[in-house]
């Protein structure tokens, strides 16, 4: 087991590795000058050749992936073109928001969608289970930012129960805070509801069929214990590795869920860099994400022999 | 009326009645496509502007009201599917083709495999929009740039599936018996490996259509997609956002026809789904 969790701590290294070139060499793709790129169309002579010196790109390119390499490691992603200021200070800053959109969105997706999920499943072909079916199938249609803007319509503006946008920090009350994350929770939490019920239920079809089930039930469970503790905890499986893959969809989402409700993340960091060309901004949020996706998927996959002990690694 | 007349409308109806879900995608995705192609027959011009006519509500004249410069959301809107439409169907054809070509040479030749996959999921990792807004950031924003942005990360996804195609026909009797008699390894792969993975390969394309026309609007409705004097769904909105209680129209309108796109291939897909690919039909 401790071998098996070492094996896959050190697989991560080849994954961020790729994820390293792949950033990096991104803005040595793009055709023409990249400092001139970054400066934009109006850009004096001055302004581009202190880009350069800044980013370090009038140095031979492999020096340059040296020592940017070296850089990261150490936790130091370069400086904003636009403000000077440290990326990994800027994105500490917006952290705070970002976690609680993307903690309290999660929560809210994972119990409504499991719970949806093995409601289907038990009421297998009634209207209950085409109901959910029919939800999943729509709300994985629906943009996040179209979610968003009908509740904000509805709730925020003509109803007025909640704040139709902005974030104020936890450190100010427990429910002003929760106040203006539940209509980004839920209109981000919709496609996440629709992927995890999806595979809830299939799974618990799946289990509900096997022999232990039918022998649970002959002697007597009651049907809550029988749904959630022999057939949940035995459909888990792949209800976490959606879980997990749904991760990917999360932080696109959190990206735009961040700008309809004018949330100050990092969502909204990176999309503010966007019309000023700040590409270290651009580049250190990329890392961070992919290294959250990875991270978060290996955790689940060694999750995995807790839940299933049937499966072992040698 | 003759006899093969009412055979062939029995089976027709057979075929509404045991695939709902194709029938209800394919007709809503064939109006959608008219609508599109038909652009300047059933709508006027969807950039021209009419200052006076500034944030009118829907009426005779003009269907769905008009945005904050006086545009006609109506035909703004059915331009809006041209863009969506293309972007979707350009991403799910590079990203299949391309991903085909990889995940054929990754199952097949083992030592070409683990470089390839470790590539693989390290593109996977990035945030796909990130790597959008990236590309967008450096390369200025073009339908061109966006629909290369948005293939990207779909590729691992087409890689990844075909390889595991790959992986469990090489060694079945027919392929070893077409081997043994000398065929060239590229013929191998096209003749008699590679229709094994269009099953799962036509299903997989309609899902990465439908997420690449949703990636688009949200790409444009963040200022990184579409340039913004094109109409596009993701534009439309995001040039609205400040008028939605005066004018909930102008974003209700586009979203609400991103959703229906979006839905009528999901739908189509789910259903080739449970047609072509029984095995996972069961599952999901």
């Amino acid at each position: 087991m401790l071998s098996y969790i070492l094996r896959r701590l050190l697989g991560v290294i080849p994954v961020m590795a790729v994820v390293g070139v792949f950033v990096f060499s991104l803005l040595h793709l793009a055709p023409g000058d990249p400092a001139a790129i970054i400066a934009g169309d109006n850009a004096t002579e001055a302004n581009i050749a202190r880009i350069r010196a800044n980013l370090g790109l009038d140095r031979p390119l492999l020096e340059q992936f040296g020592k940017w390499t070296w850089a990261t490691l150490q936790g130091d992603l370069g400086v904003s073109m636009f403000s000077n200021v440290p990326v990994t200070e800027l994105v500490q800053q917006r952290m705070g928001p970002t976690f609680s959109l993307a903690f309290t969105t999660m929560l809210v997706a994972v119990v409504i969608a499991i719970t949806l999920g093995v409601l289907a499943a038990w009421k297998s072909g009634s209207l209950l289970d085409r109901a959910v079916m029919g939800l999943a199938v729509t709300g994985f249609s629906v943009p996040v930012f179209v979610v968003g803007y009908i509740m904000v319509y509805f709730i925020a503006l003509q109803w007025r129960w909640l704040p139709v946008q902005g974030y104020t920090p936890m450190s100010e009350g427990l429910w002003p805070w929760l106040r203006h994350l539940i209509l980004p929770s839920f209109a981000l939490g919709l496609a996440y509801v629709a992927l995890i019920a999806r595979i809830t239920r299939a799974s618990m079809l799946e289990v509900l069929a096997e022999d232990y089930i039918r022998t649970a039930s002959a002697k007597g469970v009651a049907t809550l214990p029988m749904l959630l503790r022999h057939a949940l905890k035995n459909a888990a499986v792949p209800i976490i590795t959606v879980i997990g893959i749904g991760v990917a969809l999360l932080i696109s989402g959190v990206v735009i869920t961040e700008s309809v409700f004018n949330i100050p993340g990092i969502g909204r960091l990176v999309v503010d860099a966007i019309s000023r060309r700040d590409y270290p901004i651009i580049q250190g949020v990329m890392i961070i994400f992919a290294a959250v996706y990875v991270l978060i998927n290996l955790a689940i996959d060694i999750s995995y022999s807790f839940l299933d002990p049937r499966i072992r690694y040698s | 009326m003759s006899q093969d007349a009412a055979v062939a409308r029995n089976t027709l109806a057979d075929f509404i009645r045991r695939n709902p879900t194709i029938v209800v995608g394919g007709v809503l995705l064939t109006l959608i496509t008219l609508a599109a192609l038909l652009a300047p027959l059933i709508a006027r011009d969807p950039i021209a502007f009419e200052p006076i006519n500034r944030l009118r509500g829907p009426s005779f004249e003009f269907w769905l009201g008009t945005d904050s410069l006086g545009r006609d959301v109506y035909a703004r809107m059915i331009y809006g599917a041209r863009i969506s439409l293309l972007v979707g169907l350009s991403v799910a054809l590079i990203s299949v083709v391309s991903g085909a070509v990889v995940g054929l040479m990754a199952g097949y030749f083992s030592r070409f495999d683990a470089i390839v996959m470790r590539l693989m999921d390290g593109i996977m990792a990035i945030p796909s929009i990130l790597l959008a807004i990236a590309l967008v950031a450096l390369l200025g924003s073009s339908v061109k740039v966006v629909i290369i942005a948005i293939a990207i990360p779909e590729i691992p996804r087409v890689t990844r599936l075909v390889r595991a195609v790959v992986l469990s026909v090489r060694d079945l009797p027919f392929v070893e018996a077409a081997r043994s008699n000398g065929t060239r390894v590229a013929k191998l792969l096209r003749r008699h490996i590679l229709p094994s993975t269009v099953a799962p390969l036509i299903v997989q394309a309609t899902y990465i259509c439908a997420s690449a026309i949703l990636t688009e609007a949200g790409l444009s409705f963040l200022g990184a997609g579409t340039p913004p004097e094109f109409p596009t769904w993701g534009n439309m909105i995001a040039s609205s956002r400040l008028y939605l209680q005066i004018a909930p129209w102008t974003i209700f309108a586009p979203g609400i026809c991103l959703a229906l796109v979006v839905l009528a291939v999901n739908l189509l897909g789910d259903g080739l789904r449970d047609r072509l690919d029984p095995r996972i039909s069961r599952r999901m």
